[in-house]
């Protein structure tokens, strides 16, 4: 397991190497860049921006400038921030424990909703509850999460105020004054977690129940209810356990998807993470900023698929990586 | 059982030599069962799921397509004609049948041509991601080698590429206009069929049909065209039904972030982005062109559910 563990990790280098030379390349070859704000400003003149050009290494060519950066995240450098020249590996760790706070709450929500209701369903296969929660999923599994954002917003933030309901805050990770304790933070995550986690929750249940309904039917399950085994010792005991292995595959892959949806999910909620940071640095053409973020959300994607990988192993003991 | 067979065979044996004589009869008269695409056809229309989220569907596809008669012969306004007097107005008043946005605009015109954008955009954006998609998967499934392991390897490196970041990035730098949008959409998109593809005809690559063709001197264009390409449609429409929710919603929220149609062209996205700062002043605002992106891509699934079911009944449970 452990040379299993070793290969990928150094499987993983030249893979990082292809995105953020795909991802440099793209930046670069688009038009427009970082010191073109400058360019109608009637103060600066020609040799200024070609001075700050220089300053910033803009002055090479892409690819050598590619090679420098390379080099600086080999050691652990992530460069400048190109627009107010802060450290760009300070300002991504500042808010990533904002963003994986939003990602792993709407993950752990969607995990603790979709597996209880997926076995269900399978196990009352064609019952009203079943029917109910297959609908619900799909109709759940089209809706675009800032939308559903913006309606929760609208509801519980927004109407529940109006009516003198107690309302949940629109957004912010917490209150900006006065007393802010567990309480608060909580009550801030509740409505952007909610809103990312429910198209998880809604693809994740459809498959635990078709998961499930495979597993069933299988010879050991009704080996174990011939053996007169309680139907709750038979279903967690011995068909869930079979029937969770796909599903860390999909969590791992849903990884991305999480991330992904984070970025549009915290501009809706004011979340201040790693999506907004990306949001404002592309706003302002950070290269660095942007590649920066780009990097961490790739490593931490190839991360999540290898923990998936290693969890599948260690749960089916059929599985040897050797 | 023998002699059960030999009475049948006595029975109908005479009429169906007279049909089948080639001589007489029509090229669709020989057809003995109808072509897989009449079957799938016929087992999707059981689908009343699926048929009812095709009509609806279909309606959307009408409703975009007729903009320009709504905003002539109903509406009697343009997309961009603003009043800053009329803000705000309620849904069935003033003649505005789903109100007006934050300039006065009417909601119902802009969500005709802004379906139009966002749907138009789907369109090319799937159309530019298969053409690159089936090309690259189907050389690297038919020759293999290098070229598979070559291509391959991109494909592995494009899906580990976070998309939307990357995507609000070239947006930001470079503002294109709808159609730019969906072709840099398409561009960045087409490693997941082209994977698709090449394992497809990899598999149907070794197949008899295949070495037959290749026996009586046919070139590699025409084997993949000819011989290889029918075979994989059915997978490719079952992709497209599921590609092209997926780009709505990455269209609608690079317009919602303010990375993709840009105003005053209306998007379903570009609509939301426009009525999220206001949403304590109208909130038919934010909800209508969410339902529109909404109701969309749950037609659009629901259908690709159903040419799945009716394209491959295998995949039924």
């Amino acid at each position: 397991m452990a040379r299993f563990v070793i290969t990928r990790l150094l499987q993983m280098i030249p893979l990082l190497i292809g995105i953020t030379f795909l991802t440099f390349a793209i930046v670069n070859l688009v038009p427009g860049s970082p010191v073109s704000r400058y360019e109608f400003n009637p103060r600066a003149r020609p040799e200024d921006i070609e001075r700050i050009k220089r300053n910033l290494g803009l002055d090479q060519p892409w690819p050598v400038r590619y090679v420098q950066w390379l080099g600086n995240v080999a050691r652990g450098d992530l460069g400048i921030s190109l627009v107010n020249y802060t450290p760009v590996r300070a300002r991504i760790l500042n808010v990533l424990p904002n963003t994986l706070l939003l990602t792993m709450t709407s993950l752990v929500f969607a995990l603790l909703l979709s597996i209880p209701v997926g076995i269900y369903a399978a196990v009352k296969r064609n019952s009203w509850f079943d029917n109910v929660s297959t609908v619900g999923s799909i109709a759940t599994f089209a809706m675009p999460s800032f939308w559903l954002g913006l309606l929760l917003i609208l509801l519980f933030a927004v109407k529940f105020y109006e009516w003198g309901l107690p309302s949940l805050p629109a957004g912010g990770t917490r209150t900006l004054r006065g007393e802010t304790g567990f309480l608060d933070r909580v009550q801030h995550l509740i409505l952007p977690s909610l809103a990312l986690g429910l198209v998880q929750l809604a693809a994740w249940m459809r498959y635990i129940r078709s998961s499930m309904l495979e597993v069933i039917r299988q010879d050991f399950v009704r080996t174990a209810q011939a053996k007169g085994l309680r139907d709750r010792v038979v279903l967690y005991s011995h068909a869930f356990r079979n029937a969770l292995l796909p599903l860390v595959t999909l969590v791992g892959l849903s990884i991305p998807d999480l991330f992904g949806g984070a970025v549009i999910i915290e501009q809706v909620f004011a979340w201040n993470g790693v999506g907004r940071l990306i949001n404002d640095a592309a706003q302002s053409s950070d290269y660095t900023l942007v590649m920066g973020a780009v990097l961490m959300l790739a490593v931490l994607t190839l991360l999540a698929n290898l923990l998936a990988d290693v969890l599948y192993a260690i749960l089916d003991p059929r599985i040897r990586y050797d | 059982m023998a002699q059960r067979t030999q009475r049948l065979t006595a029975e109908v044996a005479p009429e169906r030599v007279e049909r089948l004589d080639p001589n007489t009869l029509s090229r669709n008269e020989l057809r003995s069962t109808p072509g897989l695409y009449r079957r799938a056809w016929r087992r999707y229309r059981r689908n009343k799921i699926a048929m009812v989220a095709l009509s609806v569907f279909v309606v959307i596809v009408l409703f975009v397509l007729s903009a320009d008669m709504l905003s002539r012969y109903v509406t009697h306004v343009t997309y961009w004609k603003g009043n800053l007097r009329g803000q705000f107005l309620a849904p069935f008043s003033e003649g505005h049948i789903l109100g007006t946005d934050s300039n006065g605009r009417d909601v119902l015109t802009r969500l005709a041509y802004g379906g139009r954008v966002s749907l138009l955009v789907a369109g090319l954006a799937v159309l530019t991601t298969l053409t690159i998609g089936s090309a690259v998967g189907a050389i690297a499934g038919y020759f293999g080698g290098f070229l598979d392991s070559f291509f391959m390897r991109l494909v592995d490196v494009l899906l580990a590429i976070p998309g939307l970041p990357l995507l609000i990035l070239i947006f930001a730098l470079y503002r294109p206009n709808a159609a730019g949008l969906a072709i840099v959409l398409g561009l960045l998109s087409w490693a997941g069929v082209a994977r698709l593809i090449r394992g497809e005809v990899l598999s149907i690559r070794g197949r008899d049909y295949v070495d037959a063709a290749r026996v009586i001197g046919a070139s590699n264009g025409r084997i993949i065209w000819r011989h290889i390409f029918p075979n994989i449609v059915p997978i490719i429409v079952v992709w497209i039904s599921l590609a092209i929710p997926s780009v709505i919603l990455a269209e609608a929220a690079l317009s919602y972030l303010g990375f993709g149609v840009q105003v005053p062209t209306p998007s379903w996205g570009n609509m939301l982005q426009g009525a999220k700062d206001y949403y304590t002043r109208s909130w038919t605002n934010v909800f209508i062109p969410g339902f529109m992106i909404y109701i969309t891509v749950l037609a659009i699934n629901l259908v690709g559910n159903g040419l799945r079911d009716a394209l491959d009944p295998r995949l039924n449970d």
